[in-house]
């Protein structure tokens, strides 16, 4: 761990923008999304790091400004250790972040994840798709204005939709059980959209 | 005719080669006896699914254990795991190219109800896309429970008319 925490240390020295991140594991730094590219380069080339282990994104809600934040796990296979590179995204209404595809080409699906659930535009990706929802789907559910039941939404194939009447239905979460309780954390607060979806399998879900 | 033999099974030499039944009887034996299934398998069920198909639990015995891949050679599909909204469309699509007459069995609680997936990405049942014959509780339900499910289809088939059905839609 001392080690890698030298290792942020002279990366600061040589990218002034980057700033210390608070971590309560691995070492942790934010960079602007201009000197991403070269932050990660860098790193690869120089620091060791050879494996991307995870390409993710952060909603910090409505209304906070940045609003999304782009987060990259790196590790190096021969030091064993870890390092986690945040960048925020300039724009909160259409967030992008240019592309680490050159990098590692592990960052293809996890970038087109972040994409399918957040609706962060990787510039430069050579095909960004979305990888779980059908292309489609007009919405990003891991946003923090996505409620966990869905929102009704035709199924992705019109002529099966037609035949049987079904569409994607606000799921029945009667109380439970992924429901955050209140407590600790103000989970109260943090998911307050579960707390009203008292529909049911017989009850539908009343018209907002 | 009194007769002192104590035989049940069927003998050519008493009974002259002929056998008499009803249409339905004789329908309803050779396809309750032989549904081969189509396994939709989507999620872990399917390996309880597989279990069923293997040696210790031999869903041979009970005629079903000619698992097809192709819809149009399969009698009973067996809906094994989450049905997501995707998938939704595509088992509907399979289930459209299985040959009448056709069936289903839900297995497990993902496929009978979306099962503890209460979200935006999962088909709260697959009767919501086709219709289900069976539904086997069970998060997965034990290889047993889906041999069950299989003989109470096999009451279900054996009940049916089927003479009329196949004489009505011809």
């Amino acid at each position: 761990m001392p080690a890698t925490a030298d290792a942020t240390a002279a990366l600061k020295l040589r990218f002034p923008q980057v700033t210390d991140r608070a971590s309560l594991d691995h070492p942790a730094v934010n960079v602007p999304p201009a000197d991403l590219i070269a932050l990660l380069d860098h790193l690869r080339t120089d620091g060791g790091f050879d494996l991307l282990t995870d390409v993710t994104a952060i909603d910090w809600a409505e209304g906070v400004s940045p609003r999304f934040t782009v987060v990259y796990h790196l590790f190096s296979t021969a030091r064993h250790d870890y390092l986690r590179v945040a960048a925020a995204c300039a724009d909160n209404l259409a967030p992008t972040m240019p592309t680490a595809t050159g990098l590692w080409p592990a960052a293809d699906w996890h970038e087109r994840e972040a994409f399918d659930m957040f609706g962060i535009k990787f510039d430069g990706h050579p095909d960004l798709r979305r990888i779980l929802m059908w292309d489609e789907y007009p919405h990003f559910p891991l946003r923090k204005e996505f409620p966990l039941a869905g929102i009704e939404t035709p199924l992705p194939d019109l002529e099966i939709a037609a035949e049987t009447g079904a569409s994607l239905k606000p799921a029945p979460m009667m109380g439970g059980p992924f429901v955050a309780s209140p407590g600790e954390m103000n989970l109260t607060e943090a998911e307050p959209r579960a707390k009203d979806e008292s529909w049911t399998e017989r009850r539908e879900k009343p018209e907002a | 005719m009194v007769t002192s033999s104590t035989e049940l099974a069927y003998n050519s030499k008493i009974e002259g080669e002929v056998v008499v039944s009803r249409a339905d009887a004789v329908i309803n034996w050779i396809r309750s006896n032989s549904m081969w299934p189509m396994p939709m398998g989507l999620a872990c069920c399917a390996i309880e699914l597989m279990a069923v198909g293997a040696s210790r639990f031999d869903i041979a015995r009970f005629g079903a254990e000619v698992m097809r891949f192709s819809p149009r050679q399969a009698d009973v599909m067996i809906v094994a795991g989450t049905v997501t909204y995707k998938m939704a469309s595509a088992v509907r699509r399979i289930y459209d190219q299985m040959p009448d007459p056709k069936w289903v069995i839900a297995m497990g609680a993902c496929a009978s109800s979306g099962g503890m997936y209460r979200s935006y990405a999962v088909l709260q049942g697959v009767d919501r896309v086709i219709p289900v014959d069976v539904y086997v509780s069970g998060c997965p339900p034990r290889p047993e429970a889906l041999l069950d499910a299989l003989m109470k289809l096999q009451d279900k088939v054996k009940r049916q008319p089927s003479a009329r059905n196949l004489l009505h839609s011809a």
